[in-house]
Order: structure tokens, then sequence, then C-alpha cells
């Protein structure tokens, strides 16, 4: 091949390498956000050891007693230790937020790709059905989805997944749209690449930023949906310690004991800002295209 | 080369409109432009030319004052400007509150993408009056009235109306023409058109450029031209910059740089320019060597050697009568009421080993015959036949087989790669489809052997896309092409957006590979210069039908229809002693599409010459 010119690539220099986690820890915000959420996980797997006092357990203090170094983030009505509550509510809300959201990611996920990728008149029916089950508030769709499944943990998983579907759908078809104009996609379809292939390895990597901005966006929110439905009773009963239950508890004290509803509010915003900020980072780095720009 | 004789050598001795000195401009800690010096006089055209990358585009957002918006800061010079109010002043320093008064007003600017600089929203008359009120006030009325005046300055057709429509409803031309108009209204003293004509056909090119320099004639301002193109160069400026890397290798007048280039970055430019007629006496295309930079030293590589490459016998792809349509309006209950005939009754035939060119303009249905051929495309009616066996006839398996035989390779390389895969993966692709080659490691073998015989390095099989150049780019997706050990690839504009020094190089490892593999080429292209250099025969089509086909000596070297003969006549000559003097007309591609019930009228071809086939006029 003495008569070829080879040529390097201009950007040669590779900048292949650091695990995903290692980038995450480069940038201050998302290191600080993997520290937190490192945080509220130990809370959750260590919760007996990390929690000084039993979360159920009456009396640990004064009832509504007030911040003091015995009970950093205070007592509620019954004199239970808050702090503690926080610790082990962590076992509860974590889990059944992250369940809900990627049960809910999933078939959402799975019905959005096959409209926006199938097309046609399939598409037109079914992106139809998605805009009218939009129509209803999500919650109204959990609470009917709770009455026909009964009352419980796993059920309110169920439901709460179930009323996320049509909005994790319609987002995930869009994109899938879009990723199929691809003229790598045409390019893939004219070397006669299968349906499935073209699936994996075309529109999902290509569709994956989306999911994961999609995912992390709405953790908060399924965190959030999984409480109200605790609140109206229909999920997680007390005196199990959950976040969201928590924080309706210490709602009709708010004027004598702020703490009640500060402390697992505060924790329920650490956890969703983290994870949002992680998330964001997380669908930067997976791009190979802003390797340059790190 | 002392400073003395690399001064433009303008014999008016008029003050220099516009004097950059040592312009410095950096993006972060890259420097996009390194010391450049330029000068200008009223009424001259001063072409800047470089390929992507060497700081044309910057030095012109320099003196548009546009560099801090881009995200870059002018690090070091002087650009001093002579305005018509304020006298001589530095446009580097200037507040950006005075230069939003300078730029419009004195110093306007012409985009590459006309689309993008009209705003979609508002009508033609409105932007173009919006202009006039922005920088000049006055009435309402009086603006619209000069709209109306510099739209029949820029030979728009029905200018009255125009006013009224919006940019969408506009070809790519007109759109260019309105952009023109809206530079024009407040009569700027420089004009600076970045790549004015790479978007448009060729010729529409030509009519753009002439009217560019009509309007320069009857204005006295000065053009700075922005291009890589160097017929345009050669057929417009008066003196000329190269820009290699961010650093300016040569400047002089536009005669001295075509005729004793000084700087082997110059020389090699020049050298890779292909010039409609330079093989006019040969029956059969031939490679040639091309000249490539390698670190600062001009190097000669590949041969020359007639492409004799095509074979005698049946041939390896036949479209008969192709006929593809497709709805674009619709009445109430969903009939069709528009349609656009993109192929009408389409005839062609390629040997092995031969390279058919399907020439034509935007809407021509060119890129229409290569997807059906590609069975993207399912024809409304017509023939494709490949190596005897009807495209109808076959089975699955054998549609599935025909996918490995016919390839594609498109006009964006960067578009036709998964950004997300790394170039190895994408290469192989092929080879995982069709079951190629079993095992890791052979297919990873075949991919770095791919890598080599296309001029890449096999150990950057594990980069992304993004980190190659354009031109190592289309190397890939021809690697791509190999994989799948294809025998008809069809090449649609493949080589189009590609720097003139990359795109010779892509095309003579095209023609390399044919002669090795004994490849066939369906090399749809708009461009009749590259085509000449590369097809056997060529097909010219318009409007959906083929209205010349024939060896490519008798079709460029004597074309027969008007069409043919309108488009080899708007290609840019590089070559400044022989200026073509062209005339500004307006005329326009009628649209491909029809009401149903109307077809378009058949042509009928003539056989004029042995293979050399006319449409009756």
């Amino acid at each position: 091949m003495s008569d070829l010119f080879v040529s390097a690539p201009p950007e040669a220099e590779r900048v292949k390498g650091p695990g995903v986690l290692r980038q995450l820890m480069t940038k201050p915000t998302s290191a600080v956000a993997i520290v937190i959420l490192t945080v509220l996980v130990c809370f959750a797997l260590f919760a007996p050891w990390i929690a000084p006092f039993d979360p159920s357990q009456a009396s640990a203090g004064p009832r509504l007693g007030a911040p003091e170094a015995e009970h950093i983030f205070g007592t509620d009505l019954h004199g239970r230790d808050v702090f503690s509550r926080v610790v082990w509510g962590a076992r509860y809300s974590l889990p059944v937020g992250a369940a809900t959201l990627l049960l809910g990611l999933f078939a959402g996920g799975a019905l959005g790709l096959a409209l926006g990728y199938i097309g046609g008149r399939f598409d037109a029916i079914g992106a139809r059905v998605v805009d009218v089950l939009l129509g209803f508030p999500a919650i109204v769709m959990a609470i009917l989805a709770v009455s026909v499944l009964g009352v419980g943990l796993v059920q309110v998983v169920i439901a709460v997944a179930i009323a996320d579907i049509p909005k994790f759908a319609r987002v995930i078809r869009g994109a899938t749209i879009v990723a199929k104009q691809n003229l790598f996609v045409e390019s893939a379809l004219a070397m006669g690449a299968s349906r499935a292939r073209i699936i994996v390895l075309h529109v999902l990597p290509t569709i994956l930023p989306t999911v994961i901005l999609l995912g992390t966006l709405n953790l908060g929110g399924a965190i959030l949906s999984t409480a109200t439905l605790s609140f109206l009773g229909l999920g997680v009963q007390p005196p199990t310690p959950e976040w969201g239950t928590m924080l309706s508890d210490g709602r009709e004290y708010i004027r004598y004991a702020p703490w009640m509803m500060i402390a697992p509010g505060l924790a329920l915003f650490l956890a969703i800002i983290s994870v949002n900020l992680i998330g964001d980072r997380v669908s930067e780095i997976i791009d190979p295209r802003s390797q340059g720009r790190l | 080369m002392t400073a003395s004789a690399m001064a433009p050598s303008t014999e008016s001795a008029a003050a220099p409109l516009l004097e950059v000195e040592g312009l410095t401009v950096r993006f972060g800690e890259r420097e996009a432009v390194s010391g450049i010096d330029l000068s200008l006089v009223p009424g001259k055209t001063l072409a800047v030319v470089g390929e992507s990358g060497s700081g044309k585009s910057v030095t012109a957002l320099s003196v548009m004052g546009l560099i801090p918006s881009a995200g870059g800061t002018v690090a070091e010079g002087s650009m001093h400007f002579e305005t018509a109010v304020d006298g001589r002043i530095d446009l580097a320093t200037l507040p950006e509150p005075r230069m939003r008064r300078i730029r419009g007003a004195e110093i306007a600017m012409i985009f590459q993408e006309p689309m993008t600089a009209l705003n979609p929203v508002f009508t033609i008359g409105n932007q173009i009056a919006e202009t006039i009120l922005e920088h000049r006030g006055g009435s309402a009325r009086a603006a619209r009235a000069e709209a109306l005046e510099l739209l029949q300055k820029v030979r728009l057709p029905d200018a009255e109306a125009m006013l009224g429509r919006y940019p969408h409803q506009l070809s790519g031309g007109m759109r260019q023409r309105v952009v023109i108009a809206m530079a024009l209204s407040c009569r700027p003293r420089l004009l600076i058109a970045d790549e004015p004509t790479t978007a448009l056909d060729v010729t529409v090119q030509a009519q753009i450029m002439s009217l560019l320099m009509e309007i320069q004639a009857d204005s006295g301002a000065a053009i700075i031209l922005i291009t890589h193109d160097m017929g345009l160069v050669a057929e417009t400026a008066d003196d000329v910059v190269v820009l290699y890397e961010g650093r300016k290798v040569e400047e002089g007048p536009v005669e001295d740089i075509f005729a004793r280039p000084q700087h082997v970055y110059t020389k090699m430019l020049l050298d890779a320019v292909p010039q409609l007629g330079q093989f006019a006496d040969a029956v059969l295309p031939s490679r040639r060597p091309v000249t490539i930079l390698d670190g600062g030293t001009a190097r000669q590589v590949g041969e020359t050697r007639v492409q004799d490459t095509v074979k005698s016998g049946p041939p390896i792809l036949e479209v008969r009568d192709l006929v593809a349509r497709f709805d674009v309006a619709h009445d109430l209950i969903g009939r069709p009421t528009h349609r656009v005939h993109a192929a009408e009754g389409v005839d062609l035939s390629i040997q092995p080993g031969e390279t058919l060119a399907l020439v034509g303009e935007s809407g021509s249905g060119k890129s229409t015959v290569g997807k059906a051929i590609q069975q993207l495309v399912r024809p409304t009616d017509g023939d494709i036949d490949f190596e005897g066996r009807a495209y109808a006839a076959m089975t699955a398996a054998e549609r599935q087989r025909l996918k490995r035989d016919v390839h594609s390779i498109f006009q964006d390389p960067l578009a036709s790669l998964n950004p997300r895969r790394t170039v190895g993966d994408s290469i192989a692709e092929p080879i995982h489809i069709h079951g190629l080659l079993k095992g890791k490691a052979a297919i990873r073998n075949r991919v770095r052997e791919l890598m080599a015989l296309v001029g890449l390095l096999p150990e950057h099989h594990d980069l992304h896309p993004h980190q190659f150049s354009g031109g190592q780019r289309q190397r890939l997706c021809i690697a791509r092409a190999l994989a799948a050990e294809a025998r008809l690839i069809v090449a649609d504009e493949a080589v189009s957006a590609l720097d003139v020094s990359i795109q010779a190089q892509i095309v003579q490892l095209l023609m390399r590979l044919q002669a090795e593999r004994s490849l066939s080429y369906l090399f749809i292209s708009h461009d009749m210069a590259v085509v000449e250099e590369m097809a056997h025969r060529v097909a010219v089509m318009y409007l959906g039908q083929i209205v010349e086909i024939g060896p490519r000596q008798a079709v460029i070297g004597s074309p027969r229809h008007p069409y043919t003969q309108r488009l080899l006549a708007a290609v840019p000559v590089p070559d400044p002693a022989h200026r073509v003097v062209r005339s500004s007309d307006a005329s326009e591609v009628p649209s491909a599409m029809r009401r149903v019930g109307d077809p378009p009228e058949r042509l009928h071809l003539t056989e004029v010459a042995p293979g050399h086939f006319v449409a009756d006029a």
C-alpha cells in the first residue's frame, strides 16, 4: 500500500479510560451528589446500626421535643426520635421509589418504543390511547389501580408504575421516532439489518440519554407519589417510618414542631436532587461525542 | 517571499477600506487564527481560501465583530475599517453598541445556508423593510417601496408578489437572492460572503455569483469571498489569500496565485482541483497521483493508470422503465391530488467494473433512483434486475443477499455512522448482519485489514466517528462497503461535502478499489468536474427523466441536450485567464410535482452516436 496516504485522526489522543464513576467524581456537583446519595443508601442498608433509637419506640424523648444533642432532629408527637425515623425511612422510600420507577419505565418504554418504531396505523391508534390516558391525573389513575389491586406496599408500587406508563410511553415514542430518522439507521436498513438488531444496536443506545434523564427526573416524583398514596392510607401503613408518611404526620404540627416535616423533607429533597444531578452527568458521560469537552 | 512581494498589486492607489493586521483569535486554549494580515480596497473582491478548520470563517466573524458571541476572543491585532460616517475605526476594539450600528449597515454578511438566515415566521417584505427601518429609519411605506426595488435589483421574478411570501415558499436560489437583497438594503461598503453558493445547485450558483459581481460593479462595494471552491475564486476574485491551519500561507493577485503558486499548500490545493475538460481527449477516465501534505512537505501519492476496468458481457444492474411517484397532497377523503414524479421511466444499466454517473440538480430524482436500487424506495412501476434477476421475482433470502451486494455511501459520513459505536463496530456491521465471518478475532483482523486498505491506521478501530475528520469518515464508510463485499456501490454525493484536496484523495481511492476488486459504482453527483474525472458513462437527469446518456467523452465533450449544455456551462473554470462572462438570468428548475391525472410527457431518446442517447427536444 505504498501509494496510500495513511492519516491519523486529528483527535487521536484517546480519552479512553476513566470509568463513569471516576468521571462523576471529577466534577464537584456530581461528586457532592454521589456523597449524599451514598450516605442515604448507607442509612437504608445499615439503619439498625446508624439509628440511635428504635424508630417506633414511643417516649424515647419528650413529645414534640425540639432538636437537641440527644435527638438532633427532635422528637414527634409520640416522643419518637425523628432522626432514627428518617434513617429507617430510607429503607422504605428509596427502594419503593426506585422499584416504581423501574417498573413504569420498563413498561412505558417498551410501549413507546413499539409505537415509535412500528409506526403507521398501530402508532396512530396507540398514541391516541396514550394521549387519552394522559388526560387523567396520574394520582387518580394510581388510586384507581389501588382500588382494584388492594392496599399494601407492593400494590402501591404497581399502581404508581401503571399511572406513569403513559407519560414514559409518550416521551420514549417521540425519542424513538427521532432516532429512527438518523441516516445510520437508514444505512443499517440498506445493509439488511433486522428489526431487532436496529432497535438494540442503533435505536436503544441513541435514546438512552433520554431514558436516563426521564428516569432520574421522575425518581423524585415516584417517591412522592408513593408517599402521597401512603398519606391517603392506601400504601405504607403507620407506624412504618416512611418519608412521605412522616411528612403528612408532621403537617398538622408545622407551627409547633416544624422539625417533624423539615427532617424527612430535607431527606427527600437531598435524595431527589442528588439523583437528578447524577443523572444529568451520566447522560453527558455516556455520550461519546461529549468526551472532547470534558 | 518578502513583505513587499506579498502586497496585493492593485493598480489603484485607493486607500484600503479594510486593513487587518496581526489578527489572532482564540477559542479557549485553541488558536483558531494566528497573526493574519489582510487588506482590501473598495470595489475589489478578495477571496479567502482554505479548507474546513483553516480559520477562514473565523476571520469573517472577526470583521463582523461576532467573535465574542461565538465564544472566542480577539487576542491580538487590529482591524481598521473606513466607515462612511465616522472615518477610520478599529473594529477590534469597538464596543458592541457601536459595532451593532456598523454591522448590517456598513458591513453586511451573506451566509451559506439562506434558510437559517431568514426568519421563517415573517414575510420577505417585512424582513427587508425591518432591516431598512432598523438602520436608517424613515416611514414604513418608504421602506416597503425600497424593499420592492431591492428584490427587483436581485432579479427575483414577480417581486411584487414576493414581498408577501414566506421563506419556505421559495427555492434555495430565490432565498439566497433575498438574503443578498437584505444585505444590500443599507448599501454596505463591505460585503462578506461566507460560502454563499455551497448549498446551491451549480446553475443557481452561477446565477448568484454573476448577480454579486453585477451588484459590485454597480455599487462599488468591496467583497470578501470565503470559499473552498477554486473555480469560483478564479472566476470572481481580484486577490486571493490562502489560509492553512489558521495562518496565511500565501497572498497575491488571482492570476499569480493560479499561474505561479509559491507555497506547497497552495500548489496542492490547485493540483487537487478537478478541471472540467482536462480529460477531454481520453476515452476512459484515468487515475492520477495526488499531492498530499505530509507534515509540511508535499508528496505525490498514487499512480497514473487508465481505468480500463469495464467488463463486457451481461450488465450487473439493469433498471428498466423505473417509475417512482410520491403522493404529496390529498383531498378531504384521503385521495391523492398531487404527486411528485421523482422518476418517470428511467432506463439505465451498469456493467461490472463500470462507473455510471447520474448527474442532475436537486429535485431531479437522481437520489430516488439510487434508493430504489438499494430497496429503500419501492418503485411505483418498472423493473430492476441485478445480474439478470428481477427484484420483483426475488425471494426474501435473495433480497437479503442483494443488500450485501449493493451498498450505499451517503453524502454525510458522520450521520451515516452511529456516533455511539466504535468505528470498528460500524465497519463490522455488514459482517455481523450477513454472518460473513465467525469469531471475534477473525472479524477484528478483517476490520483492521479493511482500515489499512482505505488509508486509515488499524489501531484506531476503537475510536468513535466524531474523532475523525470528514475525509476519514468517508473512508470508514467505504471500508464498511468493502466489509460487505459489495459489488455495486451507490455513492450518493459521496464526495460533495468534502474539501477539494480530500475529495481528490477519496476519488482516487474509489478508483483504485474499482481496479482491484472490479467494483461497479453508481456515482450520483451534481459536480460535473468530479464526474468527468471518475465516470465511464454519464447519465443526465432532469425532472425525473434521463435527458442524455452516453460515454463520458461524448456527454461532457459534445453535449447535445440543452440542459446538459447549461449544466456544463455553469461549472466554474479554475483558470483566471479564461473567465467566462455569464448573464445573470433567474430561471428556475420547475417542480416535479404534478396534479393526479396529468403525468409528464415521456421523453423519447434517440441514439446520436454509438451508445450516446439524447432526448428529442
